[in-house]
């Protein structure tokens, strides 16, 4: 077959990288060969255009042991015991069919965990839609979580959780995030890097379909108007294979006879060969004949681009080979031995005795294009004069527009669906500022959450990306943890446009400058460009995972209020920073203005101080304040705690609708004993850090002086109204 | 007291199961599905020697445990293909002669399927999963496996299915009434069982059964989650204690 202008832009391929690939593998490629550089080549697998900035992300501490480059990053918890971690996005495929796409993504992301030897103890989720009045948000949301819970509830894996936000700039393209954490002992690690020439490459798991096709390639461009007839290129998930999957590869890791391991995840068979043998500085050598296909006559072009779900590449000590079969046998899955390692350091796939396909690794990998696109500096908007009418607003009734929002909403709706209790280790359910799985059979625990600003982002990619991090580092500090590292995932528009590689280029920065100070490195990741319809892109939506160690799980914290007569304090200065607020976007509408400023110094101050109340048992609970600002933080406390609250507004310069709606950043609400009071004030002043008493918790109701009494029923009646509401129940 | 719990590909709770029976003392052997026979009970025989051999005409096992998950899939129907598997057998032979038989979610979609439960598992009402803590008034405070519930008859476990809407006729409902087999309902905190305290739609409320000779318990909620007050509370524990005290 003749390679034509028309095949080589049907996959993705650009006139210029043609020549580059002519140049670099001294021929005309065969159709496969063209194929398999389509599925290398493509942004989602190469990195083209974010290698350059990715670089400049801090990514090691003395608690990393592997950073970003491995299925997954791993860091150290002690005792011996390590965390595998990874959030990855399955956004495109989520948007043509929301449950496959949904289900499939978590069913990757735990595969990218296990591959290292680690059993998944939690995933998490972050998830964006478009406004809850277009028409397609309501079936996407009901397919999307009912994919997520289907996938993590089949293979027993609790989801503990995540973020649901709905954004008009998410119309057209819906962000499904997935995080998973595992558990592995820090001597039994397993990499994807191939060792030693002429080992068995053993191919385990499903068979190998025609779906997902040129899925990568799919997921690195953005949608027309014929989104829809995309469907056949999305996978179809089994969550029960995987489980038999995951339970074999944990059976067979229990002794030595694995040298590397990888997933076929994008690009499916492609990829894990290429990168276990490029990673090795070695060659592989495939007969495709061997490749167990569900479907009759599968051409080697349909089997290497295939993305079928729950298949691993191993590659094996050789005479291991027996055993290993026994395993999978046993767990009633497929295993072939497919090829071996060679020195080649070249692709070569056979097939019907013939060689259909030799390739350079080098030419796939190391030499792949990367790109310095061009980037357009972000103008921040400007504060403008306030409205003036604003003070005026009635208190209570702007709270009560917040609380039935559905970006504010309780998210119960949502994470009901997801089993998040399954492994009997989940201390903190979803709701809370972290969830919190325990490290099995110990008296210590893992806090982890999902954050993202993509609001803040849009207005100012810097502080945007530094806020993330941020508030990710808070949520962890909230529930009592030492925040160790990160796992991001970065989403955005097409990076062919100046104004979103700009938006790129700075939320990297911001989030690089964060995660710098607060010494919170970036383990592992992902990024999804291309989140863009008919030229609309997306709000740039970095999403951060942040995990965290509770050495003691005695001494962790939870949000809701837990006795009547003790004091709330806010912690961190409050200035009324109003723009981008929840407070002027629920209420008033207005939706410019530059985010709330972050201090990085504040930032850490505040925190290692609520770690240090935490630690001398001061508090009784502890939330951040984010979205929505102190008043909704403490009505989530109240009605989690089923305690009220009695408050009165500090004297100070500014407004009560600043006071109380404010998103300035660095803060925490913290209820404390009568009895402990002075000593808390005494380490907050010797400490310097600013604080203000606003109240106490009382029965029954949320209460202002002069302005409002709401019975906690009631508040909590509002902020579930919203889902229920949406889906007609009740 | 001797256990066994049944592993299915695609149970999830297994491990979960294990570790609340052995938190309670009672050993247990984890058995692959496709065993054709129970354990041995050698474990017990060597610890227990002289009641072991006194009762050598008793089962191999005190207890069997169908735990929760996804056995095969829920491919076909929920606990089907499990219910056909060869272990099953001998749990038939085992529950026949009177010995104790545990369900637990899946493990209750399973019992039915072997027809040792009457009545069927339907979708929840509302046709999605559902995960969360629900109140429960234990009904029958007689049976082996909820002994030590008479002291505290409305407790909190978490259901996690998304086909636990126990459905029977108004014959097999009377029977089960009348004769008191009805192990758990769902109610509220206060204790109330109706329309609002039921999460899935069960008929009457109906969160578990027994059978005729209450010696078989199939229940939706998941006891062995809740056996720590780390884990919001020990209700499931009762359960467990109930056990070992009958033994």
């Amino acid at each position: 077959m003749k390679i034509t202008p028309d095949i080589i832009n049907n996959h993705g391929i650009k006139p210029h990288e043609y020549k580059k690939i002519i140049s670099l593998i001294g021929k005309e490629p065969n159709l496969l060969e063209l194929g398999i550089f389509s599925a290398m080549w493509n942004e989602h697998c190469s990195y083209k255009s974010s290698k350059k900035y990715l670089k400049t992300l801090p990514t090691k501490n003395k608690k990393v042991i592997q950073g970003p480059g491995e299925n997954a990053g791993v860091v150290d918890i002690e005792d011996g015991d390590a965390l595998v971690f990874k959030i990855e996005s399955h956004n495109h495929p989520s948007y043509i069919e929301p449950y496959q796409g949904a289900a499939t993504g978590v069913g990757g992301i735990l595969r990218d965990v296990f591959t290292m030897g680690a059993r998944p103890i939690a995933t998490l989720n972050s998830i964006h839609f478009g406004n809850h009045n277009h028409p397609k948000t309501k079936n996407l949301l009901n397919g999307v979580v009912s994919g997520i819970g289907g996938y993590g509830n089949c293979i027993g894996i609790p989801t503990v959780g995540g973020e649901v936000k709905f954004d008009n700039s998410y119309n057209e393209n819906i962000l499904v995030n997935a995080m998973a954490v595992g558990l592995v002992k820090k001597n039994k690690i397993f990499y994807s890097k191939a060792k030693k020439v002429n080992q068995p490459v053993i191919y385990v798991g499903s068979k190998t379909g025609r779906d997902g096709i040129h899925g990568a390639s799919m997921a690195s461009a953005e949608f027309d108007e014929n989104a829809d007839e995309k469907k056949p290129t999305v996978q179809v998930g089994d969550p029960f294979t995987e489980k038999l999957l995951l339970e074999a590869c944990l059976e067979l890791m229990k002794d030595d006879s694995i040298i590397s391991i990888q997933d076929m995840g994008a690009a499916g068979l492609t990829s894990s060969s290429v990168e276990m043998a490029s990673k090795g500085n070695l060659g592989i050598e495939i007969d495709l004949d061997k490749v167990p296909c569900r479907e009759e006559k599968m051409t080697p072009y349909e089997m290497m681009l295939s993305e079928s779900q729950e298949r691993m590449l191993l590659i094996l000590n050789s005479g291991k080979e027996e055993n290993a079969k026994k395993i999978f046998n046993k767990w009633g899955l497929d295993f072939s031995i497919i090829g071996k390692t060679t020195s080649s350091k070249n692709l070569v796939l056979n097939f019907n005795r013939k060689e259909v396909a030799n390739l350079p690794l080098s030419s796939l990998s190391s030499d792949a294009p990367v790109y310095d696109r061009k980037w357009k500096k972000n103008l921040i908007s400007k504060k403008k004069n306030l409205p003036k009418d604003f003070k005026s607003l009635k208190i209570s009734e702007s709270l009560k527009k917040i609380l039935i929002s559905p970006n504010n909403s309780e998210k119960s709706w949502v994470w009901e669906q997801y089993d998040h209790t399954v492994m009997g280790d989940t201390v903190q359910k979803p709701g809370g500022d972290s969830s919190v799985i325990r490290i099995h059979e110990k008296n210590k625990g893992v806090a982890m959450t999902v954050d993202s600003s993509s609001h803040y982002c849009l207005a100012d990619p810097i502080t945007g990306g530094k806020q993330v991090v941020c508030e990710a580092w808070r949520n962890l500090i909230s529930v009592g943890s030492k925040p160790i590292a990160i796992t991001n995932c970065l989403n955005f528009g097409s990076p062919e446009k100046d104004e979103i590689m700009g938006q790129f280029v700075e939320t990297i920065d911001g989030i690089s400058q964060a995660c710098k100070y607060l010494d919170f490195p970036v383990v592992s990741g992902n990024v999804s460009f291309y989140n863009e319809t008919q030229s609309k892109a997306i709000s740039p939506t970095p999403t951060i995972g942040g995990v965290g160690l509770i050495k003691n799980l005695d001494y962790m914290t939870t949000i809701n209020l837990k006795e009547i007569g003790s004091y709330i304090l806010v912690v961190g200065k409050t200035l009324g920073h109003l723009y981008q607020s929840e407070f002027f976007r629920e209420v008033l509408e207005i939706k410019d203005g530059p985010p709330p400023e972050i201090n990085l110094f504040n930032e850490k101050n505040n925190g290692l101080l609520i770690q240090t109340l935490i630690s001398k048992k001061l508090v009784n609970s502890v939330h951040d304040i984010s979205s929505g600002g102190i008043l909704v933080a403490l009505s989530e406390m109240c009605i989690s705690g089923k305690i009220g609250a009695n408050i009165k507004v500090p004297r100070n310069n500014i407004s009560l609708h600043e006071y109380l709606f404010g998103e300035d950043q660095s803060r925490y609400l913290i209820e404390i004993n009568e009895e402990n009071n002075v000593e808390v004030s005494k380490i907050l002043e010797k400490n310097n850090i600013y604080y203000e008493i606003i109240g106490k918790t009382q029965k029954d109701s949320l209460y202002l002086n002069n302005e409002f009494n709401i019975k906690l029923n009631d508040l909590s009646e509002l902020n579930s109204f919203w889902f229920r509401n949406y889906f007609k129940e009740n | 007291m001797k256990s066994s719990v049944i592993v299915f590909p695609g149970s999830n709770c297994d491990r979960d199961v294990a570790v609340a029976l052995e938190k309670f003392q009672i050993k247990n052997q984890m058995v692959w599905h496709d065993e054709s026979n129970l354990p041995k009970s050698d474990l017990v025989e060597i610890k227990n020697q002289m009641v072991w051999h006194d009762e050598s005409n008793l089962p191999k096992s005190d207890l069997v445990v169908l735990p929760g998950g996804f056995s095969y899939g829920d491919y076909l129907r929920t606990g089907c293909i499990a219910s056909k598997s060869r272990i099953i057998n001998d749990v038939l032979k085992h529950a026949n002669r009177g010995g104790l038989v545990l369900g637990i979610c899946n493990g209750f979609q399973i019992l039915i399927e072997t027809g040792l439960l009457p009545g069927v598992l339907l979708r929840n009402k509302k046709l999605r999963f559902l995960s969360k803590n629900v109140f429960l008034k234990v009904i029958n405070v007689n049976s082996k496996f909820c002994l030590n519930y008479n002291k505290k008859n409305i407790i909190k476990l978490p259901i996690a299915h998304n086909e636990g809407n126990y459905f029977a006729n108004n014959a097999l409902l009377k029977k089960l009434e009348d004769r008191n087999l009805i192990a758990f309902k769902y109610c509220n905190e206060k204790g109330d069982i109706n329309n609002t305290s039921n999460p899935n739609g069960s008929s009457n409320n109906i969160a578990g059964i027994l059978n005729n000779g209450k010696n078989i318990l199939g229940m939706m909620p998941h006891p062995e989650r809740l056996i720590d007050p780390l884990l919001s509370g020990e209700d499931g524990s009762i359960m467990f204690e109930s056990l070992l005290k009958s033994h």
